[in-house]
């Protein structure tokens, strides 16, 4: 296996391997606390290094197995997958440094780490396999991994949003596997690129249909209008690192299975926008933020703004053009930054204050102005203020709605965005602005201040990065666009490799 | 032998659907059982039905020498039933754990995670 191939599956190995030794030493935090950082930073490494050669290379496909593709199953990465994998790193390396300090002990003694690793290597999984069932499978690794986050705590609303969660997740999974049976039926393949092909040659109801269902099943991971209702219920019910791994995340594999989806195996017009999706884009674009505005809980108006964020990104593929999608790929980027980086200073909001819901807030400003600093960068940039990296991923799309003549999607976007600065707004008073109603638990020590803090400040950086030096990150935002456009290199990376 | 195991999905499924409906947990769970296996059966039925042989090569030749039965739907379904195994037996646990935490499986009562407006936020307690 040479070194490009050898790549490839790196982002996959260094999690599971790392996640088997934190199993092992689950007890022994001596020897799981190293294991746990150099697994993260390896992780990071090695999905830079994939970008890179990604990049300078091309699109990079291989099969495991030996078997030739379309038979065995295609590990393939293009700029959109690098990218994603990417993200996840820088993720993955923040939230498990935050959650070092801010997780408990009884969370951590049930297997935090292990399936924290574990969950990693299920969104690395997804976002590099070409091949249908496989997705499907690393859609079920991520789901046990979100599992056991989800209830290592203990507790009423734990089990409560627990079991939403768990319910209508398993559904959707089952769902995805109805539909892979039904397209292996059809054609007989299960290889994104040999499916391309396929797919196109048998148009007819029957490919629409089990299309329809698999986009409707990966709409209820990416939690879009009306199928969402899972991720408001469960998501401010876990630990703080799990819950901004979950909104970083999570969703976003979602969606990046619709765009595979739509791109390459089920490939529509390319300037011509996917109506339905438009419609339900819009309608999660509001639904979202309208929750969010009625909600009172920090996390429960960030889990909303997660619905809502996803209509622009979902926006972005339903209108279907070059720039569209371009700044689709953009939004990703800043928007799983952001959201994540949201959570975690949440959690910090807590620690300082001692909770969550906002009347009980207050004073912020005044005793951790740092904190105001670190709160506002995510927050404004989530609302779309420039410089930061929510105004561009917003402009790209609006004006992107106005090129394709939908001028009534440009309009929802606006006025979300918006909406979005209401919500914003009323955390920073209740929370900063407003005097403190209760005296503030005991201050955090010293090491748990440096751990949560850094990985908050280093994303909050990485968001201003992004706003104030965008060229190159739109750049590879629009090759990537260009790609998913025109399948034929990934189709050529995936099947030419075999009869090499 | 397609057409009557057609059938028997379609049912399967229209069984799943109706226990799914139901706000008690455990009948939900009972159709995600029968979902499960609906979507196992249809995955084996649009895998295409074949009196052929098992895809095995006769010791000492290198290709087979009679029409196989594609091995590819099997796996794929094993690797399904494993997998719902797992986690119908999580799911299964989460209802007993829920019915000893929340005293339901009333899913219309369960509104721990999400209290109506006027109640204490759940984010307080956690």
């Amino acid at each position: 296996m040479n070194s490009a191939r050898l790549l490839l599956v790196l982002p996959v190995l260094v999690p599971l391997t790392s996640a088997a030794l934190l199993l092992l030493f689950r007890n022994r935090p001596a020897i799981a606390r190293p294991v746990a950082l150099a697994g993260l930073v390896a992780l990071l490494g090695s999905s830079v290094a994939l970008l890179a050669e990604v990049l300078q290379g091309g699109i990079l496909a291989t099969t495991l197995g030996g078997w030739p593709a379309p038979y065995g199953i295609t590990i393939a990465a293009d700029t959109f997958s690098a990218i994603l994998v990417v993200v996840g790193g820088v993720l993955g390396l923040s939230i498990g440094i935050y959650a070092r300090g801010d997780i408990d002990r009884e969370t951590r003694e049930v297997g935090f780490e292990p399936f924290y690793h574990v969950l990693l290597a299920g969104i690395s999984g997804a976002f590099l396999t070409g091949d249908l069932f496989n997705l499907y499978v690393w859609f079920e690794v991520m789901l046990i991994a979100t599992f056991g986050l989800l209830v290592s705590r203990r507790g009423r609303a734990q089990t409560d949003g627990a079991v939403k969660y768990v319910a209508l997740n398993l559904v959707a999974t089952t769902a995805i596997l109805v539909g892979v049976g039904l397209l292996y039926g059809l054609t007989g393949t299960l290889n994104f690129a040999d499916l391309h092909g396929k797919t196109r040659s048998l148009e007819g109801p029957l490919v629409d249909a089990v299309a329809v269902l698999l986009v409707t099943a990966f709409a209820v991971k990416a939690a879009l209008f009306p199928l969402f209702f899972w991720l408001p219920a469960s998501y401010h019910t876990t630990s703080v690192a799990a819950s901004a791994i979950f909104a970083g995340m999570l969703t976003k594999v979602g969606a990046y299975a619709m765009f595979r989806l739509l791109t390459l195996v089920f490939p529509a017009t390319p300037g011509t926008a996917i109506v339905p999706l438009l419609v339900v884009a819009l309608l999660t674009m509001v639904t979202g933020v309208f929750g969010a505005a009625s909600q009172t809980g920090i996390r429960r108006i960030l889990a909303f703004h997660i619905v809502s964020q996803l209509g622009y990104i979902v926006l972005g593929l339903a209108l279907y053009t070059r720039l569209a999608l371009a700044g689709a790929v953009y939004y990703l980027m800043h928007h799983i930054v952001v959201k994540a980086n949201l959570f975690l200073v949440a959690g910090i909001i807590r620690r300082e204050s001692g909770a969550f819901t906002l009347a009980d807030l207050g004073g912020l400003y005044r005793r951790a102005p740092l904190l105001a600093i670190l709160f506002l960068i995510p927050a404004g940039s989530l609302a779309g203020f420039p410089p930061l990296s929510g105004f561009w991923a917003k402009l790209l799309l609006i004006v992107a709605s106005f090129e394709a003549g939908e001028i009534v999607a440009a309009v929802f976007a606006l006025v979300v965005g918006f909406l979005t600065i209401y919500s914003m707004t009323k955390v920073w008073l209740a929370a900063f602005w407003k005097p403190a109603p209760h005296a503030p638990p005991p201050p955090s020590t010293q090491r748990v201040r440096l751990l949560t803090y850094t990985p908050v400040a280093v994303l909050a950086l990485i968001t201003v990065v992004l706003g104030v030096w965008p060229e190159p990150f739109l750049a590879v935002a629009d090759r990537a666009a260009v790609e998913l456009l025109d399948p034929t290199s990934y189709i050529e990376a995936v099947l030419g490799e075999g009869t090499r | 032998m397609t057409f009557p195991l057609v059938i028997l999905v379609g049912l399967l499924f229209g069984a799943a659907a109706y226990l799914m409906l139901e706000r008690n947990l455990v009948r939900f769970l009972f159709g995600l059982v029968l979902l499960g296996t609906a979507a196992n059966l249809m995955l084996f039925v649009a895998g295409g039905l074949t009196p052929a042989s098992p895809a095995i090569v006769p010791e000492g030749a290198d290709r087979p020498d009679e029409v196989l039965a594609n091995a590819l739907p099997q796996a794929l379904i094993l690797t399904a039933i494993v997998i719902s195994f797992a986690l119908l037996a999580f799911a299964l646990v989460l209802a007993v754990r829920a019915n000893h935490d929340l005293g339901t499986v009333d899913t219309d009562h369960m509104r721990d995670a999400e209290p109506p407006p006027d109640e204490r936020d759940p984010e307080a307690a956690s």
